[in-house]
């Protein structure tokens, strides 16, 4: 513990916080801050998600909330089938079927769109990533079956063992456990070999290739990877607001993931997660003064990355590190 | 006995310009083959069709006696081929001991390795010092490598190639930018390198190229006008012309 960083201590710190402080206010009556939490700490685990390609890789993907829609919609399609019938293959209620289902789409969904958008780099990427997300976007909005853009209410949440996710208390622990897992195999990942080539090649890709290293194959292999941990994150957001559409794939809501992780600060553990939290509590906070939120919204985030370059992490950073 | 590196009739234009024009090169095991030519002559695009981040327009390159015109850069280097580069090229944000690390960690099987943190790996971090200690910068090893000088950055090339442990290192202006100490001591460490390895040296100065090198070619205008001893190119009407200017 002698050896832990300013920037470590506060990461425990903020994720000690949100251990403690949701649970009290849901026992305490305010179960809005829960509702809030919960959904700060899954789109904290897509940041997070993001945060590998994006902060590590240098690889600007701007198409992740597909990854949310699939894990969603991986919870929905299943859960509807066994409400109203037809489908009979995959029609079911089961937790592990939708988990094994929104991991695997997103992993396929990541290799197919990855294999193609990595051959590109830089700008052409960015747009690449957000032809592939809005393609999953007009995909769903298209599916009459699920109701296209009026989206899809999931009637029955996933049955897993162990844990009700029908309980507040419990969807929130299981959420949070999620992010910790995820923060540590994202820091796990990073440090190891296959971290080291990753960061090389976000670095100077020339040199690492110089080296022997045929760096696309590792970067598709981290954009896999964090495809699956995002599809996650949407598995878990599908079963939090039992109602899902089209929408959460708009590449809008990548843009905000894209936001969040920047705003927190990329390559760093807990950015991507203050980031999340300071977008969602300024969205909560501003909308319930005026309709006409967005704009001081925008303004305020404007002035932060201006002002706060390399992200709110920047501001704990002790010296030198 | 066979060529480490034979370069057959290789060919390279960029619109009108040819930058490479029918190259024939060999390169014998252990041997220091200096290139030298005007700027503008094409020396770096002939080093970077050799290691392979460009693609010659006709011509072959042997290595062994097989052949790798079309091979990948990153397969190349899997074969003993390591170049370093005129213009510094090194993975700034990470320290110096991590870029010379990962020269090591790229001989040391395939890197789909996830768990294990890459710091705490003996074997790899060790060459890895041993080889910056060969280039006297030991002492820099924790440092940022973007907080280094220009010599020192020119110095980690030499590790990075170093510890790559490639039987053929393409050395491009490894001394530019140099002050005479640094060059001097470069050029010692090169001499004793003799033998071990087989370098082709791209280099402007001539007092380490003559200092060094076992055969030297002279290309202008992409071609290869003389390719012999030292002391032969010293004393070639032609070459003096080219290059070396007459006094």
């Amino acid at each position: 513990m002698k050896n832990m960083t300013k920037t470590g201590w506060i990461t425990l710190l903020g994720m000690a916080a949100l251990a403690v402080l949701p649970p009290y206010f849901l026992l305490n009556g305010h179960a809005f801050y829960m509702d809030l939490a919960t959904r700060l700490v899954i789109l904290g685990i897509a940041a997070v998600s993001l945060n590998l390609l994006l902060g590590y890789g240098g690889l600007i993907s701007f198409g992740h909330a597909a990854f949310i829609g699939l894990g969603a919609y991986a919870v929905g399609i299943p859960s509807y089938h066994a409400t109203w019938g037809g489908f009979d293959l995959i029609a079911s209620y089961n937790g592990m079927l939708h988990l094994v289902l929104a991991i695997g789409v997103s992993a396929l969904f990541a290799l197919i769109t990855g294999a193609i958008s990595l051959r590109t780099k830089g700008v052409y990427f960015l747009m690449i990533t957000m032809a592939f997300g809005q393609m999953a976007f007009f995909l769903f909005q298209a599916l009459d079956v699920y109701n296209g853009d009026d989206g899809l209410t999931i009637d029955v949440r996933s049955e897993l063992p162990f844990v009700n996710l029908d309980s507040p208390m419990q969807l929130y622990g299981l959420s949070y456990v999620s992010l910790a897992v995820a923060m540590l195999l994202v820091k796990t990942i990073v440090n190891s070999r296959f971290g080291m080539v990753l960061q090389g090649a976000k670095d100077n890709n020339e040199r690492m290739v110089t080296l022997g290293y045929n760096t696309y194959f590792y970067r598709l292999t981290a954009y896999v990877i964090s495809g699956m941990m995002c599809g996650y994150a949407g598995f878990l957001l599908g079963n939090f607001t039992t109602f899902i559409s089209p929408d959460m794939m708009h590449w809008t809501r990548s843009g905000e993931l894209m936001f969040m992780v920047i705003l927190g600060g990329s390559s760093t553990a807990l950015g991507p997660i203050l980031g999340s939290s300071v977008f969602i509590l300024l969205e909560e906070v501003l909308s319930s003064f005026t309709i006409f939120w967005h704009l001081p919204f925008g303004l305020m985030l404007i002035g932060l990355v201006l002002f706060v370059r390399g992200g709110l992490m920047r501001l704990f950073k002790g010296r030198g590190e | 006995m066979k060529p480490l590196l034979e370069v057959k009739g290789l060919m390279k234009s960029f619109g009108g310009v040819r930058a490479t024009d029918n190259v024939h090169l060999d390169l014998a095991k252990g041997e220091i083959h200096a290139i030298i030519g005007p700027n503008g002559a094409g020396k770096t695009t002939l080093i970077s069709q050799l290691s392979g981040g460009l693609q010659p327009d006709a011509g072959t390159v042997l290595l062994n006696g097989a052949d790798i015109t079309n091979m990948p850069a990153y397969k190349r280097a899997k074969l003993g081929i390591t170049r370093s580069f005129q213009i510094t090229s090194l993975v700034m944000g990470m320290s110096v001991l991590d870029n010379v690390a990962l020269a090591v960690q790229a001989n040391d099987g395939h890197s789909y390795k996830f768990l294990k943190p890459a710091r705490s790996i003996c074997h790899i971090r060790d060459k890895a010092m041993e080889n910056l200690a060969k280039v006297g910068l030991r002492k820099r090893a924790d440092d940022l490598a973007s907080a280094l000088s220009h010599g020192e950055h020119r110095q980690m090339e030499i590790a990075i190639a170093l510890a790559s442990e490639a039987e053929l290192m393409l050395l491009d202006e490894p001394m530019a930018g140099l002050g005479p100490k640094e060059s001097a001591l470069l050029v010692d460490f090169l001499k004793e390198l003799k033998g071990q390895r087989t370098i082709l040296l791209i280099e402007h100065d001539m007092d380490a190229v003559f200092a060094l090198a076992d055969r030297i070619s002279v290309l202008v205008y992409g071609r290869i006008i003389a390719t012999s001893l030292p002391d032969e190119i010293r004393n070639n009407d032609d070459v003096r012309h080219a290059y070396l200017g007459e006094e």
